[in-house]
């Protein structure tokens, strides 16, 4: 029988090793699995490259990873923010590394991975400072970068409802990066406020099928 | 000087909207033209966080914090709304399907290139969200700003001297003294605030201008 649901949130983060590349979805706090973020640093690893919108909010979630010195680098569209003094803080000491993404490449680019396209031509950030030393092209008479898909180790995401093959809804705003984080991992990790039962989620509505997810969490 | 006050600048955005236009509107003064959309069409709001079908703020102890915009402001849906994942929402915009995005701006060129997303200080922490693809994206990309700097330098430039978020993306722009596009023959004043007249437009403006 196929069952991914874990007991606890500390299980469900199991195998993060340090250096490793882990995704974080959420726009602010809308979406961000906190419960896994907090276990996750209750388990330790370091030397983490993050995959998130931005770099943490305020004292919780991602921002505490980052003030516990676990995160060697950001890959994110907008780090900084009002509440963001961790990452801020890090950044001025030059103690974090920030590769900054403009919001639709870093989502292509990880729906590339999650989708094996190798790379891709993009017309965002042509001619600007984001895209310098990448290769260009022109493709019937507008301009392209080239652009490379982002995978990860681990992709933790946040949803609504969930099952034991790992199908997922979402709720309102919050689904932003969620169903393509979860296809951009070697183990997906889904918080879901609760689980039910096989055949209870919708065949029709359900957003991320369970091809995508490896543990399923309750929290 | 006469000027156009935030509000008759937003007003006068949204009376461009077309019957049925999916619009997108950035962070700050732009997100004044929800205020003014008309009311005799039906315009469709796109907020890049993965929402289309945006409605008001919601009443205090409303808020959803599932429910926000790109400013992470709590929001409402309209009837007819529908969510989706960040993929799609960016192909929406980079793929030509949002009629018109509002955006603000450090400087606009005369040839169209924009500057709003890094001062390019060197203690500035840059973030960028999903500026450039809007500016790139969009059916029309519009630009609301004022039209001088708080030390009174024209915003409309030759050269944008801040990091550029698109090249030659701005079709139309809306500042507190005109309403000015930007075509391949240069920028054509379409509009000024009452009591201005070309030759004063022109000499608090860095390029040349004309009707």
């Amino acid at each position: 029988m196929i069952d991914k649901r874990v007991a606890s949130v500390d299980a469900a983060v199991a195998g993060v090793a340090d250096g490793m590349t882990v995704m974080i979805g959420g726009f602010g706090t809308a979406g961000m699995p906190a419960a896994l973020v907090d276990a996750l640093i209750r388990q330790g690893a370091g030397d983490l490259t993050i995959v998130s919108n931005n770099a943490g909010n305020a004292d919780a979630g991602l921002a505490l990873l980052i003030k516990a010195r676990r995160v060697r680098k950001v890959i994110c569209s907008f780090p900084r923010q009002t509440d963001s003094w961790h990452f801020d803080k890090l950044y001025k000491e030059k103690a974090i590394e920030l590769e900054l993404v403009p919001q639709g490449n870093l989502a292509e680019r990880i729906r590339a991975a999650g989708a094996g396209i190798g790379a891709f031509f993009t017309p965002t950030g042509y001619g600007t400072l984001l895209a310098e030393g990448k290769e260009t092209r022109n493709i019937g008479g507008r301009d392209y970068v080239l652009e490379y898909p982002i995978h990860a180790d681990f992709a933790l995401v946040k949803a609504e409802r969930g099952d034991r093959w790992g199908n997922l809804v979402y709720r309102k705003t919050a689904r932003n990066f969620g169903p393509i984080m979860a296809s951009a991992a070697r183990c997906t990790v889904a918080q879901v406020r609760r689980i039910v039962e096989l055949g209870e989620l919708d065949p029709e509505t359900i957003v991320t099928p369970g091809i995508f997810v490896h543990r399923v969490v309750a929290a | 000087m006469k000027r156009y006050t935030r509000d008759e600048m937003a007003a006068r955005v949204a009376r461009d909207f077309s019957e049925g236009a999916y619009v997108n509107l950035g962070i700050g003064l732009p997100t004044l033209v929800a205020n003014h959309l008309p009311k005799d069409r039906e315009i469709i709001l796109h907020t890049e966080n993965g929402l289309l079908g945006m409605g008001p703020a919601p009443g205090k102890g409303s808020e959803d914090p599932d429910l926000i915009n790109a400013g992470k402001q709590p929001v409402t849906t309209v009837p007819g709304a529908s969510f989706f994942h960040h993929a799609d929402s960016f192909a929406m915009m980079r793929g030509g399907h949002l009629d018109f995005c509002v955006l603000g701006a450090f400087q606009v060129s005369a040839s169209g290139d924009l500057a709003n997303w890094h001062t390019g200080g060197p203690d500035a922490i840059p973030a960028v969200g999903g500026a450039m693809d809007l500016a790139i994206g969009a059916k029309k990309v519009y630009v609301m700003m004022e039209h001088l700097t708080k030390s009174g330098e024209s915003k409309i430039v030759a050269k944008c001297t801040y990091p550029l978020t698109g090249v030659a993306c701005v079709n139309r722009i809306f500042t507190d003294l005109a309403v000015i596009d930007v075509t391949p023959q240069g920028l054509k004043v379409v509009e000024m605030a009452g009591g201005m007249d070309l030759n004063e437009l022109q000499r608090l403006t860095g390029v040349p201008l004309h009707e």
